[in-house]
């Protein structure tokens, strides 16, 4: 099995060229909103282990509801993101990107404080710069492009022959079906226009790693037990008591600002999202989110690994980052459907996880007991979302035109023809998924 | 909730409890103001039907919606105008993103439509005419008078057909209606209702009452001691201390919606091989129901809240046929509104919710793709227009050509979350309920993806084996005009009335 990794490149916006960098990064988009995969900036398609990447300029557009809770904003310069999902180490991606794309690299950065094309060595350059995310989720921690790749044109290619063998062999006999459809693989495979290769053995190091993670992390909140039981009512009080008085801030988005994001949306069956705010002041709150996201990052890592983030299906990657200082969070994530679609899940199925986190951020709306109300509170929740949003200004995905749901159901396709069902009922099952 | 015993009915438009049925002959006028002061003045003595019961039946109603701009040109303050949807201020074409979303492309592109399609000339006006047989004529003297003339220009009249009941398709349509909880009686707590119900918080309808969440929809409200005039309105639930321009008022969606009766029969046809049965039964899954409106879902079992035990049509749900072998999970009234609860397929108990809650004890691999229905109902209004087609004549070789279509109205409180979502997330979209390929049957306008994969298949799942597929499907419905309207209530209209030429309506 090949792990998945993910890397983020941030770095500062020279002054006066975000406009000029702008321009050269909607030079690589197809349309508004969607990356041309053979752009010559960066080819995206040409690098095969690539799920996901997108360049965002972080603005902090929100900045002043830090006014709110009696503090002046946090400066911020505008930055340049440059973020992404990839199979295997991000450390040997980002190495194929230097070598094999720098001078569009270069041509990027070259408007960022501190790159120096003629001095910096771009790979170290962009792994000095590289931010690892507080939590990560990945919707199938082992599913590769290529498998992904592999798997489609397999269903592709049944569900293409499947009109024909029931004419041999009718629609009833399932069995007789199912021959027909696996005869049909293997000669496919044989003639080479199928591939379906085997997983890779997973590194070892990595499988260690992640197994003491699993064991280390309940260890460790094991030991501190006693500890947070004790400081539990007093944690609950001071919570409370911050719930009662934080400010909330609830400002409608502008109607030019959500033109400008939902010009980007429903372009695909996947969407792009991208929220920055500031974490609220005070010790407390970041302590409890920095603990929440750890939960959430181990949580991800070891349980919604495999197609659901809780109730959630339609997340093919996200990520949340503590930036600048951990005064500011910045989420980033790949979703199916439309935003208002996502906004229900957000609202009627995760609320409470939502609030979690979150409510750690200035201007969400106000929460009780940390899960209760909060994203519920729809009207101020989706203020406060849109608000908070900015636009990818490239965006791309390896595979248009399937969501997360797809690619779960194409691997059940898979294992159906690699490992035959014994009952009549569970064949039909696997008819029916063609 | 001070009405509630007793529900503030005379403020509330008569649209919004009844459907007219009665009175069967109706016309919708499409309407620009051109003289303000002429146009309030008219306001003033329209005789607008609200929604208390009368005794005897009346003869005629009329009902009373206004576009944004219409608004603006009749005199409302442009902060007034701020407190509405973003979807209401910007309208139903006022930008590209939004008719993506709506499949208002090809064919349907507003740029080919017959009135609305231009943002910079969106009706001001929305009169609705309802009449009994042979009264229309009469009930339109009645109000355009001299200072009407004056007022308005006639943009754009739709007329519409009584049908009986059916739609040009032929199927029996307005089976399925949310049941409007006047009373409030139902409580909106996801802890209370993780099953469908039919009954459906006053506030999903009409503004100014508690939604499904329990709170209040963002809405226009007016502080009294700011403008004088708003004394008329109603106290804002939620804000006692202001007015609620919106109360009792909802937003009016109306699409001119052509059907291509002769395609739709001759492609099910040729499907079925010229076989009258087949070509019936394919129909009736594209549907979801027969032509009569007996659905494909069998009825019966627990009761569902708000369906009146008369209406067996209405009594079902999916839950005990997930992989659309009864009914195709694509099936037009499977998509308009899955009969999903907030826990779908249900929750045994407290145990049961709380391993729901954190995603896992899914029986089934494609379990809880579809939002819960109560957050995206829409209460229909529409009236079918032009010459009925039946199945039998449309199939003849050269079938009478004339326009016929529905124009669809649903009333909501918050449009994107409504209308909007229920056109984008489950009709038009290529992958509802996991699916892949198709649109609704009957309303998809089957643009391919963005990486070429079309969307203009249907799938009949199957007990004994793959699901059939059938594609190629044409589109059968072109939109023709549409736009979003504000339907006031009767307070908030006198307060429209009240306004002068010196509120900034004059001369624009």
């Amino acid at each position: 099995m090949t792990p998945q990794s993910t890397f983020m490149i941030l770095a500062e916006i020279r002054e006066g060229e975000i406009d000029a960098l702008r321009d050269l990064l909607a030079g690589m988009n197809r349309i508004e909103g969607i990356a041309d995969p053979e752009n010559p900036l960066l080819p995206f398609g040409q690098f095969e282990r690539l799920h996901v990447a997108r360049f965002v300029i972080l603005e902090a557009e929100t900045a002043e509801e830090m006014r709110h809770h009696g503090r002046e904003p946090y400066p911020w310069r505008p930055s340049l993101v440059f973020l992404g999902d990839c199979d295997g180490k991000s450390r040997y991606f980002l190495d194929q990107l230097a070598r094999r794309a720098a001078d569009g690299l270069q041509q990027i950065f070259s408007h960022c404080v501190g790159f120096d094309p003629d001095r910096d060595d771009l790979l170290t350059w962009m792994s000095g710069r590289n931010i690892t995310p507080k939590a990560n989720y990945i919707n199938w921690i082992g599913r590769t492009v290529q498998q992904v790749r592999e798997e489609e044109a397999l269903q592709r290619s049944l569900a293409a022959y499947l009109p024909r063998a029931i004419e041999e062999v009718g629609r009833g006999n399932a069995r007789a079906l199912r021959q027909k459809l696996l005869t049909h693989v293997e000669l496919e495979r044989d003639a080479g226009r199928l591939q379906l290769s085997p997983p890779e053995p997973t590194p070892k190091l990595w499988w260690l790693g992640n197994l003491l993670h699993k064991l280390g992390m309940p260890s460790i909140l094991l030991l501190l037990a006693p500890l947070l039981l004790l400081s539990a009512p007093f944690l609950i009080l001071r919570l409370r008591m911050l719930e009662r008085s934080d400010p909330e801030i609830v400002i409608r988005p502008g109607r030019a600002h959500i033109a400008r994001l939902s010009v980007l949306e429903d372009l695909d069956v996947t969407n792009h999202f991208n929220v920055l705010g500031d974490v609220k002041p005070g010790l407390f709150r970041l302590s409890l989110l920095k603990f929440l996201l750890l939960t959430l990052d181990y949580a991800s890592r070891h349980v919604y690994n495999h197609g659901y983030l809780t109730r959630v299906k339609t997340i093919h990657f996200a990520r949340w980052v503590l930036l600048d200082n951990d005064r500011r969070l910045y989420f980033a994530s790949n979703y199916d459907g439309s935003l208002e679609g996502y906004m229900d899940d957000f609202i009627n199925k995760v609320a409470w996880g939502l609030n979690l986190v979150f409510s750690n951020g200035v201007g969400y709306p106000r929460t009780s007991w940390l899960i209760k109300q909060g994203a519920a509170r729809e009207q101020q929740f989706k203020y406060t979302l849109r608000r908070h949003q900015l636009p990818s200004e490239v965006w791309y995905k390896a595979y248009p035109g399937l969501t997360a749901f797809d690619l779960a159901r194409n691997s059940r396709i898979r294992q159906g023809v690699e490992r035959r069902q014994s009952s009549d009922r569970a064949i039909r099952e696997w008819l029916g998924l063609i | 909730m001070s009405q509630r015993d007793g529900f503030e009915f005379e403020d509330l438009q008569g649209l919004l409890r009844f459907g007219h049925g009665r009175l069967s002959e109706a016309c919708f006028m499409l309407l620009k103001v051109v003289d303000p002061e002429a146009a309030r003045e008219w306001l003033l003595k329209a005789p607008v039907t609200d929604a208390s019961s009368r005794t005897p039946l009346p003869q005629a109603a009329m009902q009373i919606a206004f576009s944004a701009e219409g608004l603006r040109v009749l005199g409302i303050d442009e902060a007034v105008i701020e407190g509405f949807s973003d979807e209401f201020i910007v309208g139903m074409t006022g930008d590209e993103s939004r008719s993506r979303r709506l499949g208002d492309s090809g064919g349907s592109a507003p740029e080919h439509w017959r009135w609305g399609g231009d943002p910079a000339a969106t009706p001001h006006i929305l009169l609705l005419h309802y009449a009994l047989p042979g009264g229309l004529q009469t009930q339109r003297a009645s109000v355009e008078d001299d200072r009407f003339d004056a007022a308005f220009e006639l943009i754009e009249i739709l007329p519409t057909r009584d049908l009986g009941g059916i739609e040009h398709f032929g199927f029996a349509d307005g089976i399925s209606q949310p049941k409007i909880d006047w009373q409030q009686r139902q409580s909106t707590d996801l802890h209370h209702r993780d099953r469908y119900s039919n009954r459906l918080a006053v506030g999903e309808t009409v503004l100014g009452y508690a939604n499904e969440y329990g709170l209040y929809t963002d809405r226009p409200l007016i502080d009294p001691r700011r403008d004088e005039r708003a004394a008329i309105l109603a106290d804002a639930e939620d804000l006692p201390g202001l007015k609620d321009f919106a109360r009792n008022g909802c937003y009016l969606v109306l699409r001119q919606l052509a059907q291509d009766v002769s395609g739709f029969w001759r492609f099910l046809d040729q499907q079925s091989g010229g076989d009258a049965e087949r070509r019936e039964g394919l129909a009736a899954s594209m549907v979801g129901r027969e032509r009569d409106g007996t659905p494909l879902m069998k009825t019966g079992g627990d009761p569902i809240p708000g369906v009146a035990p008369e209406q067996q049509g209405n009594q079902f749900t999916y839950d005990a046929d997930p992989g659309g072998h009864r009914c195709p999970l694509g099936a037009h009234i499977r998509r308009a509104n899955p009969r999903s609860g907030d826990f779908p397929p249900g929750v045994t108990g407290f145990f049961s919710r709380l391993i729901k809650i954190f995603g896992f004890g899914q029986r089934r691999a494609d379990e809880d793709l579809v939002a819960s229905t109560r957050f995206h109902r829409l209460l229909r209004r529409g009236r079918p227009y032009g010459p009925p087609l039946t199945p039998e004549a449309a199939l003849e070789t050269d079938p009478p050509q004339a326009e016929r279509g529905l124009h669809f109205i649903c009333l909501v409180a918050n449009i994107s979350r409504q209308f909007e979502f229920v056109q984008d997330t489950w009709s038009m979209n290529s992958r509802f309920n996991g699916m892949r390929q198709e649109s609704d049957p009957l309303l998809g306008g089957r643009e391919p993806l963005i990486n070429g994969e079309n969307s203009d298949c249907f799938r009949l799942g199957q007990t004994d084996g793959p699901a059939r597929k059938v594609c190629g499907l044409p589109r059968f419905v072109r939109v023709r005009g549409g736009g979003y309207f504000f339907m006031p209530g009767m307070r908030a209209l006198k307060y429209i009335a009240s306004l002068s030429a010196a509120d900034g309506g004059a001369g624009r």
